[in-house]
């Protein structure tokens, strides 16, 4: 469990990020936080590993205070995956996964044959563990990433935005694989976007973010569907639009969805009970 | 009447290659000044290239300390040190006035090799844990190499071409038969150590170019080249960087 206890964090130069905040993340859920640019989300996020400091509060997991651990042994035992991967160019894929590892103290070859072992977790072929990143798609540097993450086994993964720069196929794809991936892993994840449809697709607990990390409404995707908590939430998850407004249309053969543009999304069904 | 047939002629005299200024051992004392001068001020500049580097701080005083170094005339300076220290301590003004030349070369190679280095590789490696001295042994000196190495050559260009002025306070180099010529005028004598210095500044930069290869990480090698920097504007007065070695893969 990670809480945030009235975190405030105020740059040098005068910006409020993040204004008074408190959320707890259950173990073993994805919490996503979702906003614009500007909603101090980012910030949140490394808050947790000690890469930002807050101002003021303080972070705590599992109700240990954060501060009072080292922030370098605090990151080696939590995962984090960056947008654009942030591999390091010089050291081959196994070696970027392995880095960890090595830095917790493993021997060369029991983090080459970790490293071997999530390449195959996050669907990479074994033959490009002797490539560098340069000579990977952007797809597959982002798995890369995401094995770095789990490299050193951790409770907590932090994930800021990590599908924003790849293309839709390759995100809808890396999308299902987290899914899939925490069915099996069971991780604490806080996770950064500022897609909504990601953010509904992947939490289990959805915090919808405005400017200083202004919680508009906390809640499952579907009670956020359901009951959205007022209008500019409305608009932002966009209830009166596209996919999420299906209207009934009633054909020959049955009721069916159809949504704001007219495109038939599905049928309706009977509830079974 | 050909001068450069008759400078070619001279190098190529017996006589020029024996005794106690033969022209081998003026190669290996212009070879030995510019080595040590280099060393000197790697010692000094690098670190210190470094650490501003890493730290992002420094940055303007590196700039203004390496513009002043530039600006000042070696032979000036050489003159100055050597009625500063003394007669006798002419070696010593020499060295000085050689590693003052290329410490600007080397402090600009090596923070511009770590400022080239794309922040959010830095970042990451940070987030996964490293300790910041491991960021920079493990991430920032290999991949700021290339251009430190970059430094490293036009500083020892710098050096090879200037310690020709060594012999003016008769400390020999390869500078001895340009200034004995002059006052003799034997204009073949002049240009063939003038040849002689071309050619060994030549053998110098070819030498580096072929390290700067052999150092630069293959990940970045087979990359179009270095990630590129998101810390403004690159330094004005940088070294002349090669651009990196765009070689087929290794493997």
């Amino acid at each position: 469990m990670i809480e945030f206890r009235n975190v405030t964090k105020l740059f040098p130069d005068g910006t409020i990020a993040v204004d008074d905040f408190s959320l707890v993340a259950p173990s073993r859920k994805i919490t996503v936080l979702v906003g614009s640019s500007g909603s101090g989300k980012t910030t949140l996020l490394r808050m947790v590993n000690r890469m930002v400091e807050p101002t003021s509060g303080g972070v705590q997991i599992d109700g240990e205070d954060i501060v009072n651990e080292r922030p370098v042994l605090l990151r080696r035992r939590i995962g984090y995956v960056m947008q654009n991967a942030g591999l390091l160019p010089h050291l081959t894929v196994a070696d970027n996964i392995a880095a960890v590892p090595k830095l917790c103290g493993s021997s060369h070859r029991a983090a080459r044959t970790r490293a071997l072992e999530l390449m195959e977790t996050v669907g990479l072929d074994s033959h490009m563990a002797d490539r560098y990143p340069s000579q990977l798609s952007g797809g597959q540097q982002q798995r890369v990433g995401v094995a770095r993450g789990l490299a050193a086994d951790p409770n907590i993964l932090l994930m800021d935005e990590p599908f924003g720069a790849v293309d839709p196929i390759v995100r809808a794809e890396l999308q299902q694989e987290l899914i899939q991936l925490q069915r099996e892993l069971d991780k604490t994840v806080i996770f950064v976007t500022h897609d909504i449809d990601e953010a509904f697709l992947l939490g289990d607990q959805v915090v919808i973010l405005a400017t200083g990390a202004k919680k508009l409404q906390v809640g499952s995707p579907s009670e956020i569907i359901e009951n959205p908590a007022d209008d500019f939430v409305a608009a932002f998850i966009g209830v009166d639009r596209g996919r999420r407004a299906l209207r009934i249309k009633h054909t020959p053969n049955g009721p069916v969805l159809v949504d704001t543009e007219g495109r038939t999304q599905g049928t309706l069904v009977e509830d079974e009970r | 009447m050909n001068l450069l047939a008759d400078a070619i002629d001279w190098i190529m005299a017996p006589a020029q290659w024996q005794g106690p200024d033969a022209l081998h051992l003026l190669v290996f004392q212009h070879l030995y000044f510019t080595g040590l001068a280099v060393l000197i001020a790697s010692v000094i500049a690098v670190p210190a290239g470094w650490a501003i580097g890493h730290t992002g701080r420094g940055r303007e005083a590196a700039v203004g300390i390496s513009g002043a170094a530039r600006a000042i005339p070696s032979f000036g300076l050489l003159i100055l040190l050597v009625l500063l220290l003394g007669v006798i301590h002419k070696p010593e003004a020499a060295m000085i006035t050689f590693v003052i030349l290329a410490i600007p070369s080397l402090l600009a190679g090596a923070y511009t090799g770590f400022e080239a280095i794309d922040r959010s590789v830095i970042d990451a490696a940070r987030a996964m844990g490293m300790s910041e001295w491991q960021i920079l042994f493990k991430v920032e000196i290999p991949l700021g190499l290339p251009l430190l190495l970059g430094g490293l050559r036009s500083a020892a260009l710098q050096v090879v071409a200037t310690v020709t002025i060594a012999a003016y306070v008769n400390l020999g180099g390869l500078g001895l038969p340009i200034i004995t010529g002059l006052a003799l005028r034997r204009y073949d004598m002049v240009l063939g150590g003038a040849i002689l210095v071309a050619v060994l500044a030549l053998a110098v930069d070819g030498l580096f170019s072929l390290v700067q290869r052999l150092v630069t990480p293959h990940g970045v090698r087979t990359s179009q080249g270095i990630a590129r920097s998101s810390r403004g504007p690159k330094n004005p007065t940088a070294v002349p960087v090669r651009p990196l070695v765009k070689q087929e893969g290794r493997k």
